[in-house]
């Protein structure tokens, strides 16, 4: 089966204070260190897992960005998937989430995907949009929070992780589903799989390969305004109580009327 | 001096990086002072390549140069020196199998060795020879198509989860001067007759073992004679210590980055008369020599290891970055606690760790003084008049 990975290169949440442009209203990326989205990192790691259970099939990650998003693409090479695709084109430049969906959709929909893993939501946007986006232009069922995966035939099965616990949901294939954060070990590139991305398939597409009007795409195609961007407001300060040989039942009392007692 | 590395081996370091930070230093404090072997480290280190870095690709292993291998070994340093250690005696029997092993010799152990199934370990020095290599006293004895191997050495990392040691023994007793009569075998641990008599307590470089190895009639295949030629064991094993010095100097460099790194960092939380320490003169010369001295004794290293792989004779230059970084990461390292003060002197902060681990470099892989030797000799042969 061709099992196919969606991931994205955001801004390195470990080293970048995220900055918002105010007159565009959008995220800061240029000047700024950028790496694979580590939440992409868990989603690479469940796919690569499933690719090596049910054998016979190969791992492609998709991602639509700037040429520098080779970068993060072969950071997925060096953990073991097997080819990448990248489209990239200048008239993508502010896309929002149902551009996005739109252009993954038109590649997953040419190379006849099999199963489509996408994180539930990117680490800078956190829209979490594009998944159900990419089912809906496909037409494929979409199976979300997977913590287990299996193919059973041609059936994709679940474990969804619910508020209470987790439950058992399957579909036909192809399907997209989006991983539950914290559900897979995560896999590690090694020195051989870094030493050997370079050489593995690598395609690089624009929009006319995928037979998309620029005007449908970009900032000229967006559904999505951001209207006003602020700050969050800061957290009042805790309720501090001093024992003077009634804190326990202030404190039973404080959480029974949040009705967590 | 070109200092850059091509972008996949930068890649390399930056994952070697991660993994220190992901995987060692969270638990390097606890291990040392445990003095506990690194099991699940070494499971780790296998499963990320480190141990086949140096190892040509065509025996399995990636053939990183030594420029990019002491970088591999600054970055492991600076979570904890010890695992550095365990990877230096392996890449120096791979180096000398490499270099010098018949190709039955490269076939036969680098494979295993590449995949971290069997580490190596060097036996040199003995109770009475260490700095003095050519007063060694173990022996070769030809028995048929088999040596047989007698007498014991010291200082032994990985001595007991080692699987393949290169073991220095005079082959000639006769020879003058000695060291033409010295040859070196690749001996399997669970030889019969081979057994680890002891290990050290140490104050520092802990969690790994350094042990004496016994040798009572072990017999080795002669197919197992480095090289197979009698008599060139003290010329592999001056050859294999340049990689060695290398080795210690980017130890040196790692533990003294780590050390300033902490400096640095406490140096900005902590206060004392009004503002943080950082912004005192006294502290700030503290860092600036630290760091300059740092900085030097990496270029010092990057220029030895290049030489290295460029295939000339390095020993000036390796004696220089080993002599010059080992001292350098003494002091760094006491700096360091001075500025943590009361702290740094506990075990609650690693820079005491860093301090107890800094004098092992000093007399590892040749001491100070023996490297002293070694450059001006190399001096007065260049500087002839």
């Amino acid at each position: 089966m061709k099992i196919y990975v969606c991931i994205k290169q955001i801004p390195d949440p470990n080293t970048v204070v995220s900055k918002l442009d105010p007159s565009t209203r959008r995220l800061v990326r240029s000047g700024v260190s950028l790496v694979l989205d580590p939440g992409d990192e868990s989603t690479i790691s469940a796919a690569i897992k499933l690719r090596d259970t049910i054998g016979n099939s190969e791992l492609i990650a998709v991602s639509m960005g700037p040429t520098s998003a080779q970068e993060a693409m072969r950071r997925a090479l060096a953990m073991g998937v097997d080819s990448a695709i990248l489209v990239t084109d200048p008239a993508l430049a502010g896309s929002d989430a149902l551009s996005t969906a739109r252009v993954l959709a038109a590649v997953l929909k040419k190379e006849n995907a099999g199963m489509i893993f996408c994180s539930t939501e990117s680490t800078d946007g956190y829209t979490g949009m594009v998944p159900g986006g990419i089912a809906e232009f496909l037409g494929i069922p979409q199976l979300t929070f997977a913590r287990e995966i299996n193919v059973e035939g041609q059936r994709a099965v679940i474990k969804q992780v619910t508020q209470t616990g987790y439950r058992t949901v399957e579909s036909s294939l192809p399907a997209v589903i989006t991983i539950a954060s914290g559900s897979f070990e995560a896999i590690y590139p090694t020195m051989k799989g870094i030493m050997s991305a370079r050489k593995k398939p690598f395609t690089q597409l624009t929009l006319s390969d995928l037979g998309i009007e620029a005007a449908q795409v970009g900032e000229a195609g967006a559904r999505e305004q951001v209207m006003t961007i602020g700050k969050v407001e800061a957290r009042a300060a805790g309720q501090v109580m001093k024992d003077d040989g009634n804190a326990a039942s202030t404190i039973a009392d404080f959480l029974q009327r949040y009705q967590l007692l | 001096m070109e200092s850059r590395l091509d972008t996949d081996k930068q890649a390399v370091i930056d994952e070697v990086q991660r993994f220190v930070e992901r995987e060692v230093i969270p638990v390097a404090h606890d291990l040392e002072h445990d003095d506990i072997y690194p099991v699940e480290l070494i499971e780790k280190m296998k499963t990320l390549g480190i141990f086949s870095a140096t190892i040509p690709e065509v025996y399995g292993g990636l053939g990183f140069d030594f420029y990019t291998y002491s970088q591999i070994i600054e970055q492991l340093s600076r979570g904890w020196m010890s695992l550095a250690g365990i990877v230096n005696t392996h890449v120096l029997v791979a180096y000398m199998i490499a270099t010098y092993g018949t190709e039955e010799q490269r076939r036969a152990f680098l494979p295993v060795m590449a995949q971290g199934e069997k580490r190596g370990g060097i036996c040199l020095s003995e109770a009475n020879a260490g700095s003095d290599v050519q007063a060694i006293t173990m022996t070769a004895t030809r028995d048929g198509s088999d040596y047989l191997l007698n007498g014991s050495k010291l200082w032994v990392t990985n001595g007991q989860r080692g699987g393949i040691f290169a073991v220095l023994a005079r082959t000639d007793t006769a020879a003058r001067p000695p060291f033409r009569g010295m040859s070196i075998f690749l001996v399997e641990k669970g030889t019969p007759g081979l057994s680890s008599s002891r290990t050290f307590e140490k104050l520092g470089y802990k969690g790994v073992e350094t042990a004496e190895l016994v040798f009572d009639n072990v017999r080795v295949p002669a197919a197992n004679l480095l090289g197979g030629v009698e008599g060139e064991g003290f010329k592999h094993a001056m050859s294999g210590l340049e990689v060695g010095r290398i080795n210690v100097a980017a130890r040196a460099v790692g533990v003294a980055q780590a050390a300033f790194n902490d400096a640095i960092r406490y140096a900005r939380q902590r206060s004392t008369f009004g503002k943080p320490i950082a912004q005192h003169q006294a502290i700030q010369l503290k860092l600036a020599g630290m760091a300059t001295k740092i900085e030097a004794a990496r270029l010092l290293l990057h220029q030895a290891a290049q030489k290295k792989d460029r295939g000339e004779r390095c020993d000036l230059e390796a004696g220089m970055a080993k002599l010059f970084a080992t001292e350098m990461c003494q002091e760094v390292t006491l700096e360091a606690m001075r500025i943590f003060g009361g702290y740094g002197y506990t075990k609650e902060f690693n820079v005491e760790r860093y301090y107890r681990d800094a004098p092992f470099m000093l007399v590892a892989e040749g001491t100070s003084e023996i490297q002293q030797l070694v450059i001006a000799r190399q001096l007065l042969e260049r500087y002839k008049i």
